[in-house]
């Protein structure tokens, strides 16, 4: 397939080479990071260190704030380097994902040179307060509240299905600052974790991990100073972070989980003209992988397209609903190609390559329900892009 | 809704109001998290033993009510409403009908009276990999012995006979082994749907013939098919009605979702599937019932489209309810894995859409 950037020799990639050469322990070629909450090993503290000091976990984030000042064509050889020796950028998370790149556009020079370093050297890990119990899908029906006391916030309400609060440090947080309004009461605030009044706790999914919590704010403070954008302007920089959230949802599910064709060969079979021996899921395989061989070209192409620096559109809905059916058919069809295999939870009875699918197929159902669900991408695609009118603007 | 006699619409209700009862989901999920090694629960197997639930297939001189398999079915369709997890389908209903079909007198006067009252659980053992396929058997009946392996076999750590398909001088058969002979050796599975199973390893085991062979096994597989497509429309009607609910009391900008046509296309797509589902299993039992030549091609169609159709309203289910129906303390996520154990019980779809085709030829 054609991508914008080549594999030609350049000077940049022989730089980067060297550089990934003397600081990427080797030990940890084709490892993937830790999971949240688990300590790291020493390799992997001086990898991220290592990374993180570079700027090159953000690549093109202004060299100014502790990014990259990358191009976006260096960018790519530099990925394309990393991903030659099998080395995982270990600067990741909601920073990464979606505020950074939001504070970026919406904060002052104070509050970038305050944040956005920490956040490429992984030093702060972020979490999302926005969704509550009455407030999903309608996120801007939301009713925590924040009171004006001068120099701060006082917030209190609750918060829930906040990713990774239990290892949080710090939270951009939606929060109610004028009730007579719907959109137009709500502000962009920032603070820490670690204060009193913030009770968090997991919640467990069907999957059997807690990678979530539900979250009670009881007089919690932020400082005026850690306000986004201006007062009551907190919606429009809201969506525009989860444009970055879907962008990056989207180019990350689309292709993880298992490589189908070998994963059929080897529990399925083939027959005696070479195809798989179950031509049924035969088909359905292929018609998967054409799914994801045309996002592919989309993705691609649509890097192609971009003039200028303008960031993540209205497409990117599009991409992440296919992005996330891509993956959850994926998963799907893997339980299936696994046949009794791909039903066990736990125990010696199943190999840890089985019990991951099973848990990863429940696991990726929330795919197309978080960072705004399938049925919500796909009314702003008609309203927004295809100009279709909203029957559902409360 | 077939048509029903006096007596299945009086047992229907009966199984319907102890369900509600004596079973509801939260029983699933306690014995889930007490990690129970039988994988039901002890009393209310007995209680459904004691009502007859075990016997309905079962010829009255062996202690049975010969209710036949519509009936069996109602009964798993309302078990299959709240998930109850029970040995009914793999002893009363699929082992129960190895015997009926290719026992002898003697065979049945001992082991069918005691199935029929719960005391004994039997199972089939077929299966020996991943995936459905009763043709390809490389256990062995030699000299009075089974030798070879099984894997999967549903309630296999709590069944006390075993009936497992091998190869004897004639070809495929069926074959009675009591699982505490020395030469049975049992490994628990422990499964994503908190359902019991284990793998059975066979060692020069004693073992003695059903009859009839090849034929008595596919017909005795079609009676389990049958029975976990009847289960399986209970599952999914259950988890389309409760997720129907919820579309009419979950409110977001300002309404209840159940009012996006987004979604209410999608609650008419599952409800008209449901439908077709149902058509569909009641000919499956009720061909099983008059012994038709249909039986095979019927069977197939349930299978397939009931397995579609739960495969559908489960990940509906946990779509529809957003975040909550990720959670482990809803309901949703339970149905979701029993759905794809059963869809792969007895041969998935592609299975027997395969079977389906090849009855007609083609
Ligand atoms: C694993 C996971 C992680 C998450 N992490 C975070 C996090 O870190 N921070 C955070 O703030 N939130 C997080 N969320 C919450 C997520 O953003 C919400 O679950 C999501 O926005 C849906 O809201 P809801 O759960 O209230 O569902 P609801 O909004 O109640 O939706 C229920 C169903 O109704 C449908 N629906 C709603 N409105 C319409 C409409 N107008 N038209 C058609 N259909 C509609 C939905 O699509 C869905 O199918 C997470 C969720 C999950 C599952």
């Amino acid at each position: 397939m054609s991508d914008p950037v080549s594999n030609e020799p350049s000077l940049f990639r022989d730089q980067a080479r060297d550089w990934i050469n003397t600081h990427f322990p080797s030990r940890l070629a084709w490892t993937v990071p830790a999971a949240a909450g688990v300590a790291l090993t020493e390799d992997q503290l001086s990898w991220r260190a290592a990374m993180g000091a570079k700027g090159w976990g953000v690549p093109t984030w202004p060299a100014a704030y502790g990014g990259g000042g990358l191009s976006e064509a260096q960018a790519a050889i530099l990925a394309q380097e990393l991903a030659q020796v099998g080395a995982y950028n270990p600067i990741g998370g909601m920073g990464i994902m979606m505020f950074g790149p939001t504070l970026l556009e919406y904060g002052t020079e104070a509050q970038k040179l305050e944040h956005i370093p920490r956040i490429a050297k992984a030093e702060v890990q972020w979490c999302q307060g926005f969704s509550e119990p009455g407030a999903g899908s309608d996120l801007a029906s939301l009713q925590c509240k924040a009171e004006d006391k001068g120099d701060h916030f006082v917030i209190s309400g609750q918060k829930i299905w906040t990713s990774g609060a239990q290892y949080a440090d710090w939270c951009f947080c939606l929060v109610r600052t004028d009730t007579s309004k719907k959109h137009e009461g709500i502000s962009f605030v920032l603070f820490p974790m670690d204060q009193p009044g913030i009770d968090v706790r997991p919640i467990s999914l069907i999957a059997g991990n807690s990678p979530f919590c539900e979250m009670f704010f009881t007089d919690v403070k932020a400082a005026k100073k850690d306000l986004v954008g201006p007062l009551n302007a907190g919606w429009t920089i809201a969506k525009r972070l989860l444009q970055f959230e879907r962008s990056s949802i989207s180019g990350r599910d689309a292709f993880v989980g298992a490589h189908l064709p070998q994963l059929a060969r080897d529990y399925v079979g083939s027959d005696e003209t070479g195809r798989l021996a179950d031509h049924d899921l035969r088909t359905r395989i292929i018609r998967l992988e054409m799914q994801a061989h045309a996002l592919k070209l989309t993705a691609a192409r649509s890097r192609l397209e971009a003039t200028g620096n303008e960031g993540p559109s209205a497409t990117t809905s599009i991409m992440k609903n296919v992005g996330s059916s891509v993956m959850q058919m994926r998963a799907e069809l893997a339980l299936e190609i696994l046949g009794n295999r791909g039903l066990g939870w736990n125990g010696d009875g199943f190999t840890s390559t089985e019990l991951g699918l099973v848990r990863g197929w429940l696991g990726g159902k929330a795919a197309s329900i978080y960072g705004g669900s399938q049925e919500i991408q796909s009314n702003i695609v008609s309203k927004r892009i295809l100009g279709l009118p909203d029957p559902a603007r409360a | 809704m077939a048509v029903l006699s006096e007596e299945q619409s009086m047992l229907r209700d009966a199984v319907r109001s102890w369900v509600q009862e004596k079973s509801p989901v939260t029983a699933l999920r306690k014995m889930r998290d007490s990690a129970s090694e039988l994988c039901y629960d002890l009393a209310a197997w007995n209680d459904m033993a004691q009502m007859g639930w075990a016997g309905v297939i079962i010829p009255e001189e062996y202690g049975g009510s010969d209710f036949g398999y519509l009936s069996m079915g109602l009964i798993l369709e309302e078990l299959g409403r709240t998930l109850t997890a029970s040995p009914l389908l793999a002893s009363g209903l699929a082992a129960a009908s190895a015997l009926v079909l290719g026992g002898s007198h003697t065979q049945k006067s001992l082991w069918l009276p005691q199935i029929a009252e719960g005391s004994t659980i039997a199972t089939l053992a077929i299966d020996e990999g991943s995936r459905h396929a009763p043709d390809k058997v490389s256990t062995t009946f030699i000299a009075g012995k089974i030798t070879g392996n099984k894997t999967f076999v549903l309630e296999g750590m709590a069944a006390s006979l075993l009936i497992v398909s091998a190869k004897g001088a004639d070809g495929i058969g069926l074959y009675l082994v009591k699982a505490n002979d020395p030469g049975v050796k049992r490994t628990k599975l422990s499964l994503a749907d908190s359902r019991g199973a284990g793998d059975i390893e066979f060692n020069g085991a004693a073992a003695e013939p059903l009859a009839g062979g090849e034929a008595t096994l596919e017909k005795v597989l079609d009676r389990a098919r049958a029975g976990v497509a009847a289960e399986m429309l209970g599952s999914a009607l259950q988890a389309f009605e409760i997720t129907l609910d919820y579309l009419k009391v979950r409110v977001q900008f300002g309404q209840v979702i159940g009012s996006f046509q987004a979604l209410q296309h999608r609650a008419a797509k599952m409800f008209t599937d449901l439908e077709l589902s149902r058509s569909a299993v009641e000919a499956a039992l009720a061909a099983i019932d008059t012994d038709s030549p249909e039986a095979a091609q019927l069977v197939s169609l349930a299978k397939t489209i009931m397995g579609d159709t739960f495969h559908l309203v489960s990940n509906e289910m946990v779509q529809m309810h957003g975040g909550i129906g990720m959670t482990d303390a809803h309901d949703a996520g339970f149905y979701l894995k029993r759905a794809r154990a059963a869809e792969a019980a007895f041969g998935n779809q592609a299975f027997h859409r395969d079977r389906y085709a090849k009855i007609l030829g083609y």
